[in-house]
């Protein structure tokens, strides 16, 4: 599909977040809709500050139920260890074939500190600082294996080429990494880096380490003003600004009718609640309001969470998706398998490779 | 029909060791999802009580480099077994996790996890790091004494099965507050009850001190396979100590790790059991084994000549991140010994004196001896740790299952869904 006047290609994702399921079958029906709309991810967020199951062992869990689709779980940087959490990530890469993200989110209240008793709560932006530097690091373990490092070689009895493994000798401000990974490196290089950019500590991060930049914004010129600003910030940190995704995030209510007629429903575009953006009318409406915000290059693409998640997830999908594809608007197929082929984006050269950098 | 007691089998995925034998034609990837997959669902179809993950936390060193001879790296153990909770049904999913590395919360929650989602499968093999070594990786650095870690992973795993408990069974959750020596916290968990009380917990027991914490605490014990007289000794000393913390002896199952070798006829079988030795100690291997007893660079040695006759260092410390020789020097002499007697060199005398399969046969006299072993009360079923990734064990479970099968010394069916129903334990009672 080519992208018309220029604009780059739609992208679209939707949530999976429910409350108190903690079975298998409540998450990959949903998942398998989603990617029967070809959506390029669905996400899973998660804290340890509410019930709920660990996101990314579900989405492991949904992996091999699905082929094509992108999984993007939260995991969080403030309680848990840089070493485990990089290993993780690449393993769902390692699962799903290539289809792995991470949305990065730390832990700021004294009640997720207090499940870990190991430090107190801290302001969002030291911890988001914190974030940044485990981002770098995941990067660097990922890296930390060259892709051609296992080479078998029978006459010399070696596994493993020991010159394409390399330590990382990571120093953030709270923690240390020698490396390298346990975890060869993943399918996709590096899976994808998700960050809810909307808050200002968080924003410095996202132009920084991420591909994908979600905005919780009302408006589309809001959206089109931090897209611009996180493509700068983006820039300035020595990024190809196109290689940064921005997606506007709405809660989506799609109610019972088609269009926005219906009591309730309806008008004015998406308002601010207290759960973010909150867009309420008819499946129709909703892809007329994605075409238009896409139209305009105030987006990449939207990250969906509805409201009521069989409801809205059915009318997601066979409603707005439908038609945005009648229009040409969006993807029927996968054209690739893996989440970077979905968001246009490349898969990363081994910064070791590169550098020639000694073990 | 007298009612047969009936064995345990779990497979191993092997893996970071000198037992894969990965240079073999038929060895596929130790890393991509298909080869998990093919060696669980192999196992799920020999109806096996679990398929078993072991863990690593850095890579080897030797000499100050990445130790680059035997399989390397291996993907993050839980996430595995919740993708392969997706494509079996009835098989346990046993992932080994460190308790000296990980905090209760999160643990305890991605194990809970493990268990909604496999609907009653996950179990928990407990173990401890020692050394500085791996702490470089993580936060908490640095490393505990022997005595500590236990300490630590005793008061790890108390802790962890209060919040498995802390909800009510009605699914109702309560605040719990843990203050001990290693743990200080508070909260409400963030998952009910799991679909079997709580996973399996699994710990490995060979010396004293792993015996007393398997007693006190493990539904299953991992050890290593000795002889009939050994296992027998370490069976009755173990199931002894479980009743001094209110235990019954059907409370813990021991199983053995161990290999199979299978052939057509008994000197078949010998002669791949050679064969596989010989490509398990490659020439690069044989000194290597040798250098970490005599704890100096052997590399200018040929392994196809004599043992040196220099004498070891006495504390060698050439090798990090794994199990140092105990003994060196008396060791040595008994590889020396070896190699005078019966005229070998330094690779023979590696293959001949280190370990060694331990069940060597065919599929009638392996399927014979392993039933001797749990009629013997030698242990309660085995762990199988097979050579080849990832079809080692599918020979197994055409030919040697229905073996036992027959016997009647292995279930026909799952007659439960559950890793507590297959290996027969109570689902522990809610200490509310």
């Amino acid at each position: 599909m080519t992208a018309p006047h220029g604009r780059g290609l739609l992208h679209l994702a939707a949530a999976l977040d429910q409350q108190a399921a903690f079975d298998a079958a409540s998450y990959v029906g949903p998942a398998q809709l989603a990617e029967r709309g070809g959506l390029d991810f669905v996400t899973l967020g998660d804290t340890f500050a509410r019930p709920g199951p660990d996101a990314l062992a579900v989405l492991s869990r949904v992996a091999p139920a699905t082929r094509r689709i992108g999984l993007v779980p939260t995991v969080t940087t403030t309680h848990t260890e840089p070493f485990h959490v990089q290993a993780a990530v690449a393993t769902l890469d390692w699962v799903s074939r290539g289809r792995a993200g991470w949305q990065l989110d730390v832990s700021t209240t004294e009640g997720e500190a207090r499940l870990f008793g190991r430090r107190h709560a801290a302001p969002a932006d030291a911890l988001w600082r914190e974030a940044g530097e485990i981002a770098e690091v995941a990067a660097r373990l990922w890296d930390s294996w060259e892709d051609d490092a296992e080479i078998r070689d029978e006459a010399t009895g070696r596994f493993v080429d020991r010159d394409k493994l390399h330590h990382v000798d990571f120093q953030g401000a709270t923690f240390f990494v020698k490396g390298p990974s346990i975890v060869p490196r993943p399918p996709q290089g590096h899976p994808v880096r998700v960050v809810d950019a909307t808050e200002g500590p968080a924003r410095r991060v996202a132009a920084r380490h991420a591909d994908v930049a979600l905005v919780r914004v009302v408006g589309p010129a809001h959206a089109r003003a931090v897209r611009a600003e996180l493509r700068d910030a983006a820039a300035k940190f020595g990024r190809d600004a196109d290689t940064l995704r921005v997606l506007g995030s709405l809660v989506v209510d799609l109610g019972d009718g088609e269009r926005a007629a219906e009591p309730g429903h309806g008008g004015g575009g998406p308002r601010q609640t207290a759960q973010g953006p909150l867009y309420r009318g008819g499946p129709v409406d909703l892809a007329e309001l994605i075409a238009a915000w896409h139209a305009s290059e105030a987006v990449d693409g939207f990250h969906l969470t509805p409201v009521e998640p069989h409801r809205d997830l059915e009318r997601l999908v066979n409603g707005t998706v439908a038609l945005l594809q009648h229009r040409g608007l969006f993807r029927t197929f996968y054209p690739g398998s893996t989440l970077r082929e979905h968001l246009g984006l490349a898969r990363p050269a081994n910064q070791y490779a590169v550098t020639g950098g000694a073990s | 029909m007298t009612v047969r007691t009936r064995m345990h089998l779990a497979a191993h995925f092997p893996g970071v060791n000198s037992t894969t034998v990965w240079t073999d034609p038929r060895s596929k990837s130790q890393i991509d999802f298909a080869s998990f997959e093919h060696l669980a669902r192999t196992a799920e179809r020999g109806l096996f009580d679990f398929f078993f993950l072991a863990e690593g936390l850095r890579p080897r060193e030797y000499k100050g480099r990445i130790h680059d001879l035997d399989v390397v790296g291996r993907p993050e153990s839980i996430t595995v077994l919740n993708a392969l909770a997706a494509v079996t049904e009835r098989l346990g999913l046993a992932a080994t996790v460190d308790a000296t590395f990980n905090e209760p919360y999160e643990l305890a929650r991605r194990l809970a996890t493990l268990d909604h989602l496999s609907g009653g499968r996950a179990a928990w093999n407990v173990v401890t790091s020692s050394d500085a070594f791996t702490g470089e990786n993580f936060r908490r650095g640095g490393f505990l004494d022997r005595a500590d870690r236990y300490a630590r992973a005793a008061e790890f795993v108390a802790t962890a099965r209060d919040l498995w408990d802390s909800w009510t069974p009605e699914g109702v959750a309560r605040p719990f507050a843990h203050q001990g020596r290693h743990f200080d916290i508070a909260g409400e968990f963030g998952l009910p009850r799991s679909p079997q009380g709580q996973p399996v917990v699994i710990q490995a027991g060979d010396s004293d001190e792993g015996r007393e914490f398997a007693a006190a605490t493990a539904d299953v014990v991992f050890t290593r396979r000795g002889t009939l007289d050994a296992g027998r000794e370490f069976y009755a000393d173990v199931k002894g100590r479980l009743a001094t913390y209110g235990r019954s002896p059907e409370d813990l199952k021991i199983m053995p790790g161990v290999t199979v070798v299978l052939g057509d006829t008994a000197a078949d079988a010998r002669e791949r059991a050679a064969e596989i030795r010989h490509r398990q100690v490659s020439p690069q291997n044989a000194l290597l084994a040798l250098e970490r007893i005599w704890g100096v660079d052997l590399s200018s040695y040929d392994p196809d000549g004599p043992l040196p006759d220099i004498d070891p260092e006495p504390a060698p410390a050439l090798a990090r991140g794994r199990v140092r020789v105990a003994d060196p020097l008396a060791v040595a002499e008994r590889w020396r010994a070896l190699s005078r007697a019966k005229g070998l060199s330094i690779r023979q005398t590696v293959i001949e004196a280190s370990g060694r399969q331990s069940f060597v046969g065919t599929p009638e006299t392996v399927a014979a001896e392993l039933d001797e072993f749990v009629t013997a009360g030698a242990a309660d079923g085995f762990i199988l740790v097979p050579h080849l990734t990832p079809g080692g064990l599918d020979e197994f479970v055409d030919r040697v299952v229905p073996l036992l099968q027959e016997r009647g010394a292995f279930r026909t069916e799952y007659t439960g869904t559950t890793l507590r129903s297959h290996l027969g334990l109570p689902e522990p009672v809610w200490k509310g």
